[in-house]
């Protein structure tokens, strides 16, 4: 049995299903982020494993204990609110010393627990001050502390880095996790930046129009994505359409049209597409980094460079050819970038392409 | 027709400057019109110096508060003859028979006091609706601030009349004790009415400052407490209540220093026997007549009223000023 477990959770508001039929199980310490979309339903999961949102059905268990109509305050939960949430009245120390006093701990140990937490997030020098006096980094590491110092099974984290800009949101992303591994906590994020749930989870979950799409490994949901919305939700990529000319087991060998049948293309199936036929029309998918720029002529398709961006460790190529507009990733090894108009050739390995749907969808 | 313009530097488009040399019949001109449009002039109060601009605030402050108090601080040093009227002087009698009088005393006593009782009420009773009704969803919420307002948009004295109304010894009160065996009891020009009547008409401005204070209130702050194991009273006792202090505490010294130097209610409730400072004023000004000593009344409630709010202030605001701002 897992630590945590949600089984058929399901919150309906009024005809609107925000969530529907939410089956996860999380283990003791693994680090989880819920990723989707606004609206997708993630953030009334976390507030139903909270306690804020009553669902309308499903079981949450925790360590073995029904949880699912226990109140917020007494499932112990450590929360970290996407605005923080700090109280403003109480300086730092005493904002995370609240969780302990409410915990009835006495006084001497309440300081060095206070003292350990705010050194763990590196902030003891910092224990006077007021939040308003304190920067938006220094505030999300209070309400980190805060949430840990009660030792909670679990941790969760309602979008915790929305409020940071962008290189602040890096540094803290990296010191999360590192808190989080010193800990040991479970730990349940709530994200809709791919980068962040990619850079520091154990597992994503990929959520969309309040139910779960998949359920992996960052690595996993990037390199083989179930469907058609998670392959464009994570990261960059060509959907292309094509044929299924051959079967080996789970090995299929695909046709994209246009003469490029005889280059031997193939690609696994994902597990819950199950049943292929030779001939059905597919969604297939190709990731731009696995695209290879190379001199005209060469490859297996030609195309026209329309456009292309500079992203700082790569370029990003936009080409047109017969598949129609193409994305290219290249490494920026310090040469010169292709000019716009240029003529190139592209390839990809063979095992490039995967399959993610099996009725071609537009758009 | 189409030369162009001698002075355009921006003949960048040129049909469009062709165009402008056609209308205007000089090229320059037109182009030069365009630009002075399209470069936006400095605002009007660039002009104008800012202590200019606080003049009329000024002048009006000024006549209607500034030089009728100072006139009103002259009169406290004028002696008084029951046969002749104010005469001008410099002496302190007024002052010294104010203060040492215990007639007086009593009548500051029991000003500051409904002050203070009414504004304890207006705590009590405020705060909660304030909080209660910013839960509330939106038809409902602006119906119960209209009602917490309405007070605002009836006049003082008819509200004081209709509390009369209810509590005089055959009003509805009344009534309703006899109903069950008790009374008549005396309600009417008592204290109790007024601190009632007062509570009444002061109240928005206990519940508008504090329903600010909610505005700014992050309500996550609240689930945060609860998260961390504290019940819904404690949240509300730790939590919520200090976030609200600012704004009880601004309510509170509008509430006291409106309460201690009403006139009407306490004029028309408390009869003519049971005088606050302000309906003493009243009296000595137009019954006695002797407008030195209603002067001196007025300055010593508008000291006492100052020294009690601003102890109250420096004393709260000292202590949130840096946590909350």
């Amino acid at each position: 049995m897992s630590f945590l477990t949600l089984t058929d959770v399901t919150k309906t508001f009024g005809d609107l299903h925000a969530v529907a039929d939410v089956n996860l199980s999380v283990e003791k310490g693994e680090f989880v982020s819920l990723l989707g979309p606004s609206g997708c339903g993630k953030t009334t999961t976390l507030q139903m494993i909270a306690g804020f949102v009553e669902t309308t059905r499903g079981r949450i268990v925790l360590d073995g204990r029904d949880i699912t109509h226990t109140k917020p305050n007494q499932r112990g939960l450590g929360i970290v609110f996407q605005s923080y949430a700090l109280f403003p009245h109480m300086s730092v120390a005493q904002n995370v010393a609240f969780g302990l006093e409410m915990r009835s701990i006495g006084k001497t140990e309440r300081a060095e627990r206070v003292r350990e937490a705010l050194a763990l997030v590196r902030l003891d020098t910092l224990a006077h001050r007021f939040p308003r006096e304190l920067s938006g980094g220094q505030r999300q590491r209070v309400a980190l502390a805060r949430a840990i110092v009660i030792a909670p099974p679990v941790l969760l984290l309602d979008e915790p880095m929305s409020n940071l800009d962008a290189k602040l949101r890096e540094d803290m992303q990296f010191e999360l996790r590192a808190i989080q591994r010193k800990i040991g906590t479970t730990t349940i994020m709530v994200t809709h930046d791919q980068s962040e749930a990619l850079s520091i989870s154990d597992r994503v979950v990929v959520m969309e129009a309040g139910r779960i799409t998949q359920v992996d490994t960052p690595y996993r949901a990037y390199e083989r994505p179930e469907n058609h919305f998670v392959s464009q939700f994570i990261g960059k990529a060509n959907m292309l359409p094509g044929k299924i000319v051959a079967r080996d087991g789970d090995d299929i060998r695909i046709d994209l049209g246009h003469d490029l049948a005889e280059t031997g293309n193939t690609a696994q199936l994902p597990m819950r597409e199950r049943v292929v036929n030779i001939g059905d029309a597919v969604t297939l998918c190709i990731r731009p980094e696995k695209l290879r720029l190379c001199a005209a002529g060469a490859g297996r398709l030609s195309a026209t460079v329309t456009s292309r961006f500079f992203l700082g460790s790569q370029w990003l190529y936009r080409v047109d050819s017969k598949l129609g507009e193409v994305l290219v990733c290249c490494q920026n090894e310090g040469t010169e970038p292709l000019p716009e108009g240029a003529t190139v050739g592209v390839d990809w390995n063979s095992d490039a392409i995967r399959f993610v749907q099996r009725e071609a969808r537009h758009g | 027709m189409a030369s162009a313009p001698p002075l355009s530097s921006d003949n960048a488009d040129n049909a469009d400057s062709a165009r402008n040399a056609n209308e205007s019949g000089n090229g320059s001109n037109g182009d030069s019109g365009q630009r002075a449009g399209s470069t936006r002039r400095a605002p009007w109060h660039a002009f104008v110096p800012l202590w200019l601009m606080c003049a009329p605030a000024f002048l009006l402050f000024a006549a209607l508060v500034l030089i009728p108090l100072a006139m009103t601080l002259v009169l406290t040093f004028y002696r008084f003859d029951p046969a002749s009227g104010p005469i001008a002087a410099f002496q302190f009698g007024n002052y010294a028979e104010v203060l040492t009088s215990s007639y007086f005393h009593t009548i500051f006593l029991r000003t500051f006091g409904i002050a203070f009782v009414t504004t304890l009420l207006c705590v009590v009773i405020g705060t909660p609706e304030a909080y209660v009704l910013s839960r509330m969803r939106d038809p409902w919420r602006s119906l119960f601030l209209l009602v917490i307002l309405a007070p605002l948009l009836v006049s003082v004295v008819v509200r004081a009349f209709g509390w009369s109304m209810l509590l005089n010894p055959n009003g509805l009160v009344n009534q309703a004790f006899a109903l069950v065996g008790l009374g008549p009891y005396k309600l009417e020009y008592t204290t109790f009415a007024i601190v009632i009547a007062l509570v009444h008409v002061m109240l928005p401005f206990m519940v508008i400052p504090v329903w600010t204070a909610l505005q700014k209130l992050d309500p996550q702050t609240e689930n945060a407490a609860l998260s961390l194991m504290a019940s819904p009273a404690t949240t509300l006792r730790r939590i919520v209540l200090p976030q609200l202090t600012p704004g009880i505490l601004s309510g509170s010294l509008m509430v006291f220093g409106l309460s201690a130097s009403a006139f009407a209610i306490p004029g028309l409730l408390g009869g003519r026997r049971l005088k606050v400072a302000a309906t003493a004023v009243y009296d000595e000004f137009l019954s006695s007549l002797n407008w030195p000593l209603g002067a001196t009344i007025a300055v010593l409630l508008l000291i006492a009223n100052l020294i009690v709010m601003l102890t109250y202030y420096r004393l709260l605001e000292r202590r949130y000023a840096r946590s909350m701002g």
